[in-house]
């Protein structure tokens, strides 16, 4: 099973990599897009995803592969954590507070969509 | 394109240590998703500190920083399971322990990533040979 999770693992990482990258260039850096959308849309896929497994739609490899692994490593909370405290410290508090509560509800909200689609 | 290689090594190994770590500690459905709290803390509280002493100071391969910042702290904490944590609590009805476990993560982590933030930044201050940036 582990080796499911660390192959998904190593798409969802490089996903957020590409993603970012792309993000960064497209967007700028005053408002961190990249890790929003990875983690908004990245909670969307898992919501359907676990209500899919939930309904035995999936395998417990398949959802190893693509729940455990590539959702968990294509999304992130430590960088959320991290660009939050930047904001922070550039004293952009109002910035701040958009990004960490749209993250969490939005992100929250679009996990509940997924699994009712499911 | 070893940029590539070093992130994806990375990711295997946060991805495979949260994997252990989450068959370890209970999840979410009747009981508190104690597992993934404790993942994302630590991943915070890491990252803060690690990404402070490398850019401020310690002298570490850029590859490296990106392999064990993008790549394994990335893949080792978690934001989806996080959120779908927080719905499978409301679909037990668990609405109370929903909240709190929104809260404790998010508060928690935010708390972690500055104490991270500061403990490496008084660990470079405390090395004033170093060049800072």
């Amino acid at each position: 099973m582990i080796w499911w999770a660390a192959a998904g693992g190593i798409m969802g990482t490089l996903a957020r990599y590409g993603l970012g990258m792309w993000a960064g260039k497209r967007f700028g850096t005053v408002f961190p897009w990249g890790t929003w959308i990875i983690n908004v849309s990245g909670s969307l896929l898992l919501g359907w995803l676990y209500g899919e497994f939930t309904q035995n739609h999936l395998s417990p490899a398949l959802w190893m592969l693509l729940g455990t692994g590539f959702c968990g490593g294509y999304t992130t909370f430590s960088t959320f954590g991290y660009e939050s405290l930047q904001l922070m410290e550039r004293k952009e508090y109002r910035r701040m507070a958009t990004y960490v509560l749209s993250s969490v509800v939005v992100g929250v909200v679009a996990a509940a969509i997924g699994y009712r689609v499911s | 394109m070893k940029d590539v290689l070093f992130v994806a090594a990375g990711g295997a190994l946060g991805t495979s240590t949260r994997y252990g770590l989450q068959s370890l500690l209970p999840a979410a459905g009747a009981d508190f998703p104690l597992g993934v709290l404790l993942i994302n803390w630590i991943g915070c509280l890491f990252l803060g500190w690690f990404f402070t002493v490398t850019l401020r100071s310690w002298r570490i391969k850029p590859r490296l920083r990106l392999a064990i910042g993008t790549g394994f702290t990335g893949g080792f904490t978690t934001f989806s399971t996080f959120a779908v944590d927080a719905v499978r609590l409301t679909v037990h009805d668990r609405m109370l322990t929903a909240v709190l476990y929104l809260l404790l993560s998010v508060g928690g982590g935010l708390f972690l990533t500055w104490t991270g933030i500061r403990l490496g930044t008084k660990m470079t201050q405390a090395a004033p040979k170093e060049e800072r940036l």
